[in-house]
């Protein structure tokens, strides 16, 4: 006889606000599957979970922030990382994870990005890359493939997009990875080692968006997306970074945790100023 | 009683300096009010720059010149550009080896200041020469105040501040007597 | 091993410079800032002295930055500032904002110049009277003390410390080029001597027995990050449990509570000085630097035998109503100087129960005495 198992609990309970569920995503999204990723990541750190901070930006993935069970902060829209990188400051001890959607992170929040990046400002960024705005309703961005039809792109779009860990990574950041919503143990453990890196720790994270993106751009339904995942990802971790472009055009989709060096980190390169200069006023 | 002064001179030669010790003087060890606020040329090097200083007994309320009580150029054009700010028998004093012209309407004081610096052995010291000089014109603060402020400042340099400050001090008090005027008002 | 602290007594110092020996002894141990003239001493101070202290001051890319940056600071438990001038103070709207609603105490110091746009960097203005009032989108309170002298930027440094912790909310002090670059003599006080508020911090424990926020309190106490308080801190509209909502009635609750922080609170927030204004007929109301040359303006008109006074507004915002109203039944005329072409002069209007007459001075220079004397000369005839 067949017994039906209700789960009272889910595994990740204490780590989410399970009475803001469901969440606001629509079916087919990848960003729960990054947030359980995220979860996941958190569980295997060691790091308990009153010292996690999760800071998001504005739009589907800034929701993140909200449904996580943590120190959690949703703020404006591009301005994730400079939070986050004032609060790291001050308590150099937390761990210090930005999650937000590509629009959020590399477009309008495309300056703070880099120059955390080249400033190796000690936390960790998860940019979901939809390659779309998702929440206004699907328009064009810095990382929408030239040619993709958006609202905003009716003709298909003009624009080059970025190649985020190739910028990422010229800039000047300690760990560099990218995967996709289809790779989630390899996700959670390059989240896991992103809790580690001393400096900036940065990955991007391709996922489906069937209702705006893929409904115009050939992935309507959630699996379509998923299925080119399987079928055109390469890992490679010692990939050319300037060739992993992505055009969705059926060439290689280069993942990989592509960098991981030891650099000094924003945060201590700042504490050893303050053991130079302090005792050094003169009193005025 | 308000005492309004501007010391003006091209970049490097220490004006604003000079009018900081004066302003810092009279505050701190006289117990006076001042104000010192600067103006420079657009040329972010070379030009001229300036402190106006505004010494008084009580508060300051408008802190900025009205009409000058002295005017001190170190430069020859800070003489003709500052002159519409004196007021009538106003004093200006000049740097004599760099200023060359002259004001029926105000009491000019030229003063060595190249000379006597360069007689103590550093030309830099010219500006607190002059300041010396000001400071006998306006009687205000007081001489033991400057070298105060001057110590407190350039704490390596307050032997020759003082030489500096004083020889400013006494060419100026002479040149006053010389021209009838009572340099302590 | 010095303490770093600034030593008391007489200085004689730049009002830049007095404004961050003023925040060190207020607690502020965070700087974040992007540099801009005339405000730009400020931040290179704050790069000298806060790690002497102790501190952390840093540069960001942008003002945005750095106001996201003072945000995230505060809730690590921080003290924290910023200072800039006109166009930062544009790009500072958007997270002024965030600190509004996020309820995160930092202070942000305003020296305006003359503008629009880029207008004259080095020279004085008043022109963002309005803006830092109005300047963020949606409905929100600011409170804003303008300085007159290097004592008062100093003073109220720390008294902007002290209201944004007592409060949780952004305050700012609307300084301008002349009190930030002029030189004058400052009075520290000992450490000891100086009141110091603190935040209220979240106990954890009483999590498990009430809601993060309590919309009938005064201020609620603020969760710091890392001590297991795990509360969310949204920009969005949110109710008692800091989830975003889109309920109307939550709305109303909430804004309630953040404006009424600062409404509620009007009265202490206050501060004004009067000057000669006892058998006044005409009083100036004026403040900033503008405050210096309407006193000197008033004593002239004085001179000349008219019965004269000023109103110094030391808070701008929330605007002193109650002052005005006294003042204005027992006076003919006000007189409302400002460097800009009119805008404190308008809440003036709306509150006062007697003429107001403005005096526009161009941004570019301080407004001269002699302008105002005029004014005050046509307002008694």
């Amino acid at each position: 006889m067949t017994q039906v198992v209700k789960a009272q609990r889910h595994p990740r309970d204490r780590l989410l606000r399970s009475e803001r569920l469901p969440h606001i995503w629509c079916p087919g999204c990848g960003i729960g599957i990054v947030m359980a990723a995220y979860a996941d990541a958190i569980e295997a750190s060691g790091i308990p979970p009153e010292k996690h901070v999760c800071i998001s930006g504005i739009g589907c993935t800034g929701r993140v922030s909200g449904y996580m069970h943590l120190d959690s902060f949703h703020t404006t829209h591009g301005r994730a990382i400079a939070f986050a990188t004032g609060l790291s400051l001050v308590r150099p001890d937390l761990e210090v994870t930005v999650i937000s959607g590509d629009g959020d992170i590399c477009t309008i929040g495309g300056n703070h990005l880099i120059h955390a990046a080249r400033r190796n400002v000690d936390i960790n960024v998860i940019m979901v890359n939809n390659f779309n705005y998702g929440m206004t309703g699907g328009q064009h961005g810095g990382t929408t493939p030239l040619g993709a039809k958006t609202y905003t792109s009716p003709y298909g779009n003009f624009e080059n997009p970025f190649n985020i860990p190739y910028l990422v990574a010229a800039a000047g950041a300690s760990f560099v990875a990218r995967w996709t919503t289809l790779h989630v143990r390899q996700l959670i453990n390059a989240i896991k080692r992103m809790m580690s890196v001393e400096g900036f720790a940065f990955i991007e994270v391709i996922s489906p968006c069937p209702p705006t993106f893929g409904e115009f751009n050939n992935f309507p339904e959630a699996l379509d997306m998923m299925e080119y995942f399987r079928k055109h990802s390469v890992v490679d971790h010692n990939a050319d970074l300037s060739k992993i472009d992505i055009r969705l055009q059926g060439e290689p989709l280069v993942v990989g945790n592509f960098v991981d060096r030891r650099r000094p980190s924003y945060q201590e390169l700042i504490q050893e100023t303050i053991r130079r200069a302090s005792g050094r006023g003169e009193g005025i | 009683m308000r005492y309004e002064v501007r010391i003006t001179g091209l970049g490097g030669q220490g004006a604003i300096t000079a009018g900081h010790i004066l302003g810092r003087a009279a505050a701190i060890y006289d117990g006076k009010e001042a104000v010192v606020t600067e103006g420079y040329s657009p040329y972010i090097t070379g030009g001229w720059s300036r402190a106006d200083v505004i010494i008084s007994d009580e508060t300051i309320d408008y802190p900025l010149i009205t009409k000058l009580d002295v005017l001190a150029t170190m430069y020859d054009e800070g003489f003709v550009q500052n002159l519409r700010h004196v007021k009538r028998g106003g004093v200006i004093v000049t740097v004599k080896e760099l200023v060359k012209h002259d004001s029926q309407d105000h009491k000019v004081l030229p003063v060595p200041a190249i000379e006597v610096a360069e007689s103590l052995g550093r030309k830099i010291v010219a500006n607190i020469v002059i300041l010396g000089a000001i400071v006998a014109v306006l009687g205000t603060p007081s001489l033991e105040s400057v070298e105060k402020a001057l110590a407190d400042r350039f704490p390596k340099a307050a032997d020759l501040n003082r030489k500096a400050v004083r020889q400013g001090y006494s060419i100026a008090s002479e040149l006053l007597a010389s021209i009838g005027v009572s340099g302590r008002r | 091993m010095s303490s770093g602290l600034p030593r008391p007594g007489v200085h004689f110092m730049m009002g830049n410079f007095a404004c961050v020996e003023a925040a060190i002894l207020a607690g502020c141990r965070f700087f974040a800032g992007y540099p801009i003239t005339p405000s730009s001493e400020i931040f290179e101070r704050a790069c000298v002295r806060f790690p002497q202290v102790g501190g952390i001051a840093v540069e960001m890319e942008d003002e945005m930055a750095s106001v996201a940056a003072l945000i995230g600071a505060s809730y690590a438990g921080a003290k924290a500032m910023t200072a800039t001038s006109g166009p930062g103070f544009s790009l500072m709207m958007e997270n002024i904002g965030l600190a509004f609603i996020m309820e995160a105490p930092i202070v942000i110091v305003n020296v305006q110049r003359a503008g629009p746009s880029t207008g004259i960097p080095t020279l004085i203005g008043q022109g963002d009277v309005m803006q830092a009032r109005w300047g963020s989108h949606g409905d929100l309170e600011t409170v804003v003390y303008a300085p007159s002298s290097v004592q008062e930027f100093f003073d109220l440094t720390i008294r902007a410390f002290n209201t944004a912790e007592r409060l949780r909310t952004p305050v700012i002090v609307l300084a301008d080029q002349l009190v930030g670059l002029m030189w004058e003599k400052v009075v520290i006080p000992p450490a000891e001597e100086i009141e110091i508020v603190e935040r209220k911090v979240m106990d954890p424990r009483l999590l498990s027995t009430r809601l993060p926020f309590d919309y009938s309190a005064d201020v609620n106490p603020m969760p710091i990050v890392g001590t297991g308080c795990r509360v969310n801190i949204d920009s969005l509209t949110h109710d008692e449990r800091g989830y975003p909502t889109t309920s109307q009635e939550v709305s109303d609750r909430m804004l309630r509570y953040l404006l009424g922080k600062i409404r509620n609170h009007a009265r202490e927030l206050w501060m004004y000085k009067e000057f000669m204004t006892d058998d006044a007929e005409v009083v100036v109301v004026a403040y900033g630097s503008t405050a210096r040359s309407a006193l000197n303006a008033v004593k002239q008109a004085r001179s000349r035998g008219i019965k004269a006074g000023l109103l110094q507004l030391i808070t701008i915002w929330p605007f002193p109503s109650d002052v005005i109203e006294r003042l204005s039944q027992r006076v003919n005329v006000l007189v409302v100087p400002e460097i800009n072409f009119g805008q404190l002069v308008h809440p003036v209007r709306e509150h006062a129960k007697c003429p107001v007459i403005e005096v526009n001075w161009a941004p570019g220079s301080l407004i001269e005495p002699n302008v105002i004397v005029d004014a005050v000369e046509v307002a008694a005839a």
